[in-house]
């Protein structure tokens, strides 16, 4: 977690990469995490009969990832305030995800940072996370306090 | 999205169902017929409710909020401890069925299901989500939620199959404050050649948050196979009515050109419901009668979200206009009457007799004949055989 809070933030500005290990127990734990329980998602013998290789990690965790790469780069006082994405090719179990990301904008206090997560077989997941960034901006006051963005 | 504060309770659920649900969807399961009247049906459940008033299961709790957090790998601080909030990602994951699935479930969205089905669209993939946070979710925050059908898509082929894609769209509360928006893609499809067919696609998604993801791939409309890619494919976007419907409608040839579909939703339903009855409806606020146009959930004068509606009288006059030369746009343009072929048209902005302003066409008269304070009177024209809309010709000119 990089204490990014205080410093600019500029379009442009590319976060460093984070690679998820897709293991079985990952996409079955965060399918039941999210209340998940298709079968897809943890029964691979299931999974095949429906034409997929094995199981693969579902839409919620996906999304859980994606914010969590944010705030894990912006530190705990980012906020996160919208999350859009799009799924490509799926997570399996034994394949490896590259969350990468780059600054697009930043108006005021508030960034928009385009993600996305590849894996062996081409790109899982592609969006935008929409994150507020307390002190961050380039007119802003030095960091007011962490709580400030936490409305 | 705000709302003005201090505008008692409840109106925003009530007035959203008196408005979304009355259109008339496909009936039955019978999946016979042309695929012109599959669409026609499928897209009937457009702005109608998935779920009213649903409720999450479990009150915003410290340990789901844990074991997310584990299973996610997230760290963050902000998520534990006294003052803990819900990680924002966990949206959706709040207004899931689990195993035990939610009763009360819209019979809209079933329906809609086993008619895709029932054409042979047995499977499933999840493949956007959208979702803006507007309050953070603390524990002890009771999650309550309406889900709209938001759009139903042309057929699209795609390198999973062909199929339709459905975007819902879920309106979040904690402790009855709006808390944030979810809207969701799926794509409903026939396996391309697969063996895996009669898959069934798992039980009946819940509450219409289909919680079913799939082997994502979204090569909407662009070239078949292997369309694991899925990062350029703006095909996928089903639903954007304004899109344009050339190319994308596949198998039957060349369709003639047509209007781009209106999105209807629920903001907007009871629009298109008066317009299906041949009443041009314009809003006024229940709480200072100030009339407005386009529809809109909540007034822009004072910011009441409750509102009725007046029936336009159908007299205008031309209050401004364009004539559209180029590029052209043959959906929009009437025949040329010398040469038969699409040529430049008028859009005009209309002052109805009630003092609302609405962008429509000028018909029945020569585009260069249209003239600002040109007396104009309403009539519904059949654009195909599924849309009508509101146009304006010219009054007659001995007046009023």
């Amino acid at each position: 977690m990089s204490a990014e809070a205080g410093r600019t933030v500029r379009a442009g500005d590319e976060l460093p990469p984070l690679e998820i290990e897709i293991t079985r127990t990952l996409v079955v734990a965060g399918a039941i995490a999210s209340r998940d329980y298709q079968d897809v998602h943890h029964d691979a013998e299931l999974a095949r009969q429906r034409g997929a290789p094995d199981i693969f990690m579902n839409i919620l965790t996906t999304n859980g990832l994606v914010g969590r790469y944010i705030t894990d780069h912006f530190g705990p006082a980012a906020v996160l305030r919208g999350v859009s994405i799009r799924l490509g090719a799926p997570n399996h179990p034994g394949d490896t995800m590259v969350l990468t990301g780059t600054v697009e904008d930043v108006r005021g206090d508030t960034a928009r940072v385009r993600v996305v997560g590849a894996n062996g077989i081409g790109r899982h997941v592609t969006g935008t996370v929409t994150v507020t960034l307390p002190g961050a901006g380039a007119a802003q006051e030095p960091v007011a306090g962490a709580e400030a963005g936490r409305a | 999205m705000s709302r003005a504060p201090g505008t008692g309770g409840g109106s925003e659920g009530g007035g959203a169902s008196a408005r979304g649900d009355d259109r008339e969807a496909g009936r039955g399961e019978g999946d016979r017929g042309t695929p012109e009247e599959l669409y026609a049906r499928l897209k009937a459940f457009e702005g109608r409710a998935g779920t009213v008033g649903g409720v999450g299961k479990d009150l915003v709790n410290e340990p789901m909020i844990r074991h997310w957090c584990e299973a996610m790998g997230d760290t963050n601080p902000a998520y534990a401890g006294k003052d803990a909030v819900a990680p924002p990602t966990m949206l959706q994951a709040w207004t899931m069925g689990g195993l035990s699935g939610h009763e009360g479930r819209s019979h809209a969205y079933d329906e809609l299901l086993r008619l895709l089905d029932g054409a042979g669209c047995t499977s499933v993939v999840a493949t956007d989500c959208e979702q803006e946070y507007l309050r953070p979710l603390r524990p002890g925050d009771e999650v309550t939620f309406d889900v709209v059908i938001e759009s139903v898509s042309e057929r699209k082929t795609t390198g999973l199959g062909t199929g339709y894609f459905i975007t819902t769209r879920m309106d979040v509360r904690a402790a009855g404050e709006p808390a944030g928006t979810h809207r969701f893609r799926i794509l409903k499809y026939a396996p391309a050649g697969r063996s895996a067919r009669r898959g069934e696609a798992g039980p009946a998604a819940g509450a219409g948050t289909t919680d079913r993801s799939e082997v994502g791939g979204s090569g909407g409309g662009g070239s078949g196979g292997g369309g694991s890619e899925g990062s350029r494919s703006e095909g996928a976007e089903g639903g954007k009515g304004a899109r344009g419907d050339r190319g994308a409608r596949g198998d039957r040839g060349p369709s003639p050109v047509r209007r781009p579909r209106p999105v209807v939703n629920r903001d907007n339903a009871g629009f298109w419901e008066g317009v299906s009855r041949h009443r041009l409806l314009i809003q006024r606020c229940d709480g200072c009668g100030t009339l407005r146009f386009p529809w809109l959930p909540g007034c822009n004068a004072c910011g009441c979200p409750d509102w009725s509606t007046v029936e336009a009288c159908g007299e205008g006059t031309v209050h401004s206009y364009v004539v559209m030369h180029h590029p052209p746009f043959p959906a929009f343009a009437e025949p040329d009457r010398a040469t038969g072929r699409p040529g430049p048209y008028a859009v005009a902005l209309v002052e109805l007799a009630e003092g609302v302003r609405m962008i429509s066409n000028v018909v029945d008269v020569p585009y260069d004949r249209v003239r600002i304070g040109m007396p104009v009177r309403l009539l519904f024209r059949r654009m195909d055989e599924e849309l009508e809309l509101p146009v304006f010709r010219a009054a007659g000119e001995r007046g009023r």
